[in-house]
């Protein structure tokens, strides 16, 4: 009875309080209707007179974006302004016939009206549109003539960017094209609204992304008195934009030039890294594209293009191909080898070309086996049955430790796109990993007939081409990792300071000197005498290599026949090497999606690459005729 | 004939958790929205579509809420509340920064706002504790519930957020008031806040501290802080009685009101609808708070009683704070108009707070039952 009366009580405290609070909402709106009756009814001469004299409208003069040039000053990409012709669709009646009447003293191209009207789809009615873009002098002179004839219509400057090498170096550079809401929110984070009001387009991936805020600059303002409708009259003061900043790189575009005539029409990739500051001297991925395309807007019928393709244009497959890296494999197992002790360098074993495991019988490349074979030998005739034994006594635990020590299988966190997702981190198997890959319990185990494969660089294992550069980078520099990079240097317009990018150690691995001598030994052994003599043959410097083949698919049982085989199911070429041996100034990784045999495919290119860099040697043309930038280059360094 | 005869059966059981009034006054709203955001963001990125797509993923959550019985929503108050807080100190310790303040956590895939959550969470938390106690209510049970409520507006205020901060603070503080905290102490409170104003002073951020001063007179920073506050009441003002007509505002086109699309809004309906739409749209609010209340007087336990009330006082809240700050005559605290500004995040949560209600109505009977 008590409790009864007592939230009976309470009902009434609450109803009442609710009555209270009913009033309390209908007095606060009083005061806002009676706040807005102030401002609408009795001052509203006031603010209608005040909004008539809000005038002055603060309009955003972008920037130039800052240029981007190769190590000895090529430029890659560029801002230039041009002269356009433009129309307000909302201030022109009819659309068709003021075109029409433009085309006859302008030339305007189907393709030009196409292009008018996507943009128009994309743009709001009040804004202009080009209708031709890097009109000529006389094109604006004769406009200018008619002008009064065409309301609407106007000439106007605006700002391009223009790629001059077209496809060569696209998977470096990147490319901009017009803002989305995905880079608005992007911009946001940042916070660089202000400085982006005005501004078209946002890097969209490479170092554009990557050094957008650097690149884009700060727009300036002009204060322009304004008209009721909106039209400015005229100009009361100007604060110029201040141009980004440009960028020069570590890469060489001759370097890079000559790689992706290499390639040829074949799909790969290659990475060229300086092994002393881990600058990316050449980063190719094939086939290319060119992106001068996106940055009006790429159209429908060339993106369709670029992504049906096949051949998959778009990828960076330096960054994002991850391949089993095959034999160039086996080096680093002998150096963990002798790391670890569980090898000597003249330690032998017997090959009778294959090595049994289980019931499971892996087979040597070589038919009969190599023989009595020894690290050295292990590696210039790339037996495989030395490495099947190396990776049973070693275990899954030590192979991982040691390949994650020389950076495989993570990101190298190379400057290119915004954020590390731009980058794969390819597979470096070990039992964590498989049980963080794999869901299903039987699936999860690591079986140890398993790592036979991952010793010659195939099962699991999976890295990317700029993982196998910075390992190979590694090793020349004597277990001095550096995290690559693409940029050099960064030079402030508004004062001409040079902001370096300083070389970034990431770890000092602390290897035997007498172990790194005797694996670089190994390497020099073959491109002497080895698999990668003929492609090395007569070569004036000395340099060190391994190739490498990775199945593309296991072969149950049947003999691989390169010539019998599909195209897309051939082999993957692989080949590392740096030079000169005693003072690297080159390393590279070169993978050739089917290209069959890493000696025949791969190996020729690293040839030509060195003679390039070091020798100044173009293919095909007099050797020694662009020696002045290889000559720059020594200095520097 | 079946399949006509379940499909009725399913469209009556999908809308029986609906209270009819409560929609048609929350879509007229919405619908002066997005005409509004079509308007406001009309010379860049038109966001009135997206804005609809927000619209619909906002009723389902609310469909969504109202199917669940207010016993069930009671379970969620304790997990809920302790998530939220765990969230802000977990943006307290590792929270993302965005223009100076600590108010977004990163999940990787996507970023969150817990003090959203805490909307939310704390009536319900609160709700739920008074509720616990319904029969041996005591004095301190009251001070147990400050603590409650204390905590999130400390972290909140830290991040800082002090406009949402006062939101979730003024949301728990509701249910402390409708679970009938004494006048006495109400009214000591307030003195107490008022004499220690002056050191409230001293721990207010610089930008804070500026937002009241410019409040005082906008014309002593024209271009800095001021500036949203002389365009925002120009445009109100030289709307004038029957506004300038839709696509019509100058201060709203010609660019002179900032954040035009979110938080000053008002601004842009308020120029081009007039005194006229001010009222209309007053009047709209004032039919959904009396509806709430109305809701919250029939509700048949303390617990939804409590909830109701706090959650209809929480609209009426973000619409004066809103409206006041955009007409100058409250200080500028980011805080959007109810259902009308942009954005999604803040939309769901409303409704989410709709769809409370709507359950609270609908199962009455069957708890009383």
């Amino acid at each position: 009875m008590d409790d009864f009366h007592i939230s009976e009580s309470d009902l009434e405290i609450f109803r009442f309080r609710l009555g209270f609070t009913a009033v309390a909402v209908l007095v606060a709106f009083g005061i806002l209707i009676g706040r807005f009756f102030w401002l609408q009814v009795l001052q509203h001469d006031y603010y209608k007179t005040r909004a008539e004299d809000n005038r002055i409208s603060l309009v955003p003069i972008v920037p130039n974006r800052g240029v981007i040039t190769d190590r000895n000053g090529v430029v890659l990409a560029r801002s230039y302004s041009a002269f356009t012709l433009e129309i307000t669709p909302s201030q022109v009646g009819d659309l068709e016939a003021t075109i029409g009447a433009l085309a006859e003293f302008i030339d305007i191209q189907p393709r030009d009206r196409k292009r008018f009207k996507r943009l128009m789809d994309e743009a709001k009615n009040f804004e202009s549109i080009p209708i031709r873009t890097r009109l000529s002098d006389e094109e604006v002179a004769r406009f200018t003539a008619n002008r009064y004839r065409f309301p609407g219509v106007e000439v106007k400057a605006r700002l391009f960017r223009q790629y001059p090498l077209g496809t060569v170096a696209s998977h470096a550079l990147g490319y901009i094209g017009r803002i989305t809401d995905h880079d608005l929110e992007w911009i946001d984070e940042k916070d660089q609204e202000a400085n982006y009001k005005g501004t078209e387009h946002i890097g969209k991936t490479g170092l554009e992304q990557r050094y957008e805020f650097e690149l884009h600059g700060t727009t300036g303002y002009e204060e322009v008195e304004i008209d009721a409708g909106g039209h400015a009259i005229r100009s009361l003061k100007r604060i110029p934009p201040v141009s980004g900043n440009n960028l020069a790189l570590t890469l060489d575009i001759k370097l890079q030039e000559i790689t992706e005539k290499a390639f040829g029409d074949r799909r790969g990739a290659l990475v060229a890294i300086d092994p002393s500051t881990g600058g990316i001297l050449a980063l190719v991925s094939t086939p290319t594209y060119d992106p001068n395309l996106f940055v009006d807007g790429i159209t429908p019928d060339n993106w369709k293009e670029l992504n049906d393709s096949p051949d998959k244009p778009m990828v960076n497959r330096a960054l994002n191909g991850a391949y089993p890296p095959g034999s160039t494999f086996k080096p680093y197992m002998a150096l963990a080898a002798l790391e670890v002790g569980k090898r000597t360098p003249s330690q032998t074993i017997h090959d009778p070309g294959f090595f049994n495991f289980g019931n499971h019988q892996f087979r040597d490349d070589k038919k009969g086996g190599h023989g009595s074979v020894d690290m050295y030998k292990s590696i210039v005739q790339s037996c495989d049955t030395y490495y099947y034994m190396l990776a049973n006594d070693m275990g899954i635990d030590n192979i991982a430790r040691f390949m994650g020590s020389i950076g495989l299988g993570q990101r190298t966190g190379i400057d290119l796109n915004k954020d590390e997702s731009g980058e794969s981190k390819g597979v470096l198997p070990s039992p964590e990993w498989k049980k963080q890959r794999f869901k299903k319990p039987e699936q999860q185990k690591w079986y140890s007939g398993e790592t036979i494969s991952i010793g010659i660089g195939q099962g699991y294992n999976a890295y990317t081409p700029i993982q196998l550069a910075q390992a190979m980078a590694t090793l020349a520099n004597n277990g001095v990792m550096y995290r690559p990079h693409v940029v050099q240097y960064i030079t402030e317009t508004g004062t001409g300071n040079k902001k370096p990018i300083e070389p970034q150690p990431i770890r000092q691995l602390d290897w035997k000197p007498q172990h790194i001598e005797f694996i670089k030994r190994a390497m020099v052994g073959v491109n002497k005498e080895g698999t990668g003599a003929r492609a090395f043959a007569g070569a004036p410097y000395e340099s060190a290599g391994k190739t490498g083949t990775a199945q593309v698919f296991s072969l149950k049982g049947s003999q691989y026949k390169e010539h019998g085989m599909k195209k897309e199911l051939r082999d993957h070429a692989l080949f590392i090497a740096f030079a000169p041996v005693d003072k690297p100034r080159i390393a590279v990784a070169i993978l050739v999606e089917n290209g069959g045999f890493g000696a025949q495919s791969a190996a020729p290119i690293a040839r030509m690459v060195f003679d390039y860099y070091l020798l100044g040697k173009v293919p095909g043309g007099p050797a020694g005729e662009d020696t002045s930038a290889a000559e720059e280059d020594s200095e520097e360094e | 004939m079946d399949i006509v005869g379940s499909l009725r059966r399913w469209l009556q059981q999908s809308i029986a958790y609906i209270d009819p009034p409560l929609l048609f006054i929350t879509l007229a709203i919405m619908a002066v929205g997005v005409v509004t955001v079509f308007s406001a963001s009309y010379d860049g990125n038109n966001r009135a579509a997206s804005q609809v797509l927000n619209m619909g993923i906002a009723l389902f959550s609310m469909w969504l809420v109202s199917r669940l019985p207010p016993q069930k929503m009671m379970r969620f108050a304790v997990p809920l509340y302790i998530l939220g807080v765990i969230l802000l100190v977990g943006v307290f310790l590792f929270g993302v920064k965005v223009n100076g303040a600590r108010r977004w956590l990163s999940l990787g895939f996507t970023r969150i706002q817990p003090s959203e959550i805490m909307k939310i969470a704390m009536p319900l938390m609160l709700a739920w504790y008074f509720h616990k106690y319904e029969a041996t209510l005591k004095f301190r049970h009251y001070i147990v519930a400050a603590l409650i409520l204390l905590i999130p507006f400390a972290l909140i205020a830290k991040q800082p957020d002090l406009g949402t901060a006062l939101l979730v603070g003024a949301a728990g503080f509701y249910v402390i008031f409708f679970a009938g905290l004494p006048w006495k102490v109400i009214i000591g409170l307030g003195a107490a806040g008022a004499a220690a104003a002056p050191f409230v002073w001293t721990v207010l951020h610089d930008y804070q501290r500026k937002r009241i001063l410019t409040l005082l007179d906008p014309s002593s920073d024209p271009l800095g802080a001021g500036y949203h506050i002389i365009q925002s009441t120009i445009a109100i003002g030289s709307g004038g009685l029957l506004g300038k007509g839709y696509l019509n505002g100058t201060q709203t086109h010609l660019e002179f009101i900032p954040e035009k699309h979110t938080d000053f809004i008002f601004a842009v309906f308020s120029e081009e609808w007039g005194l006229i739409g001010n009222c209309f749209l007053i009047f709209l609010y004032t039919l959904l708070i009396g509806r709430g209340l109305m809701i919250a007087a029939a509700a048949p336990t303390l617990f939804t009683r409590l909830l109701a009330g706090a959650i209809t006082l929480g609209f009426f809240t973000y619409a004066f704070i809103n409206m006041g700050m955009v007409s100058g005559i409250l200080p500028v605290v980011g805080v959007p108009l109810p259902f009308v500004s942009y954005g999604g995040t803040a939309l769901v949560t409303l409704f989410i707070g709709i769809g409370m209600l709507m359950s609270i109505h609908t199962h009455r009977m069957l708890v009383k039952k």
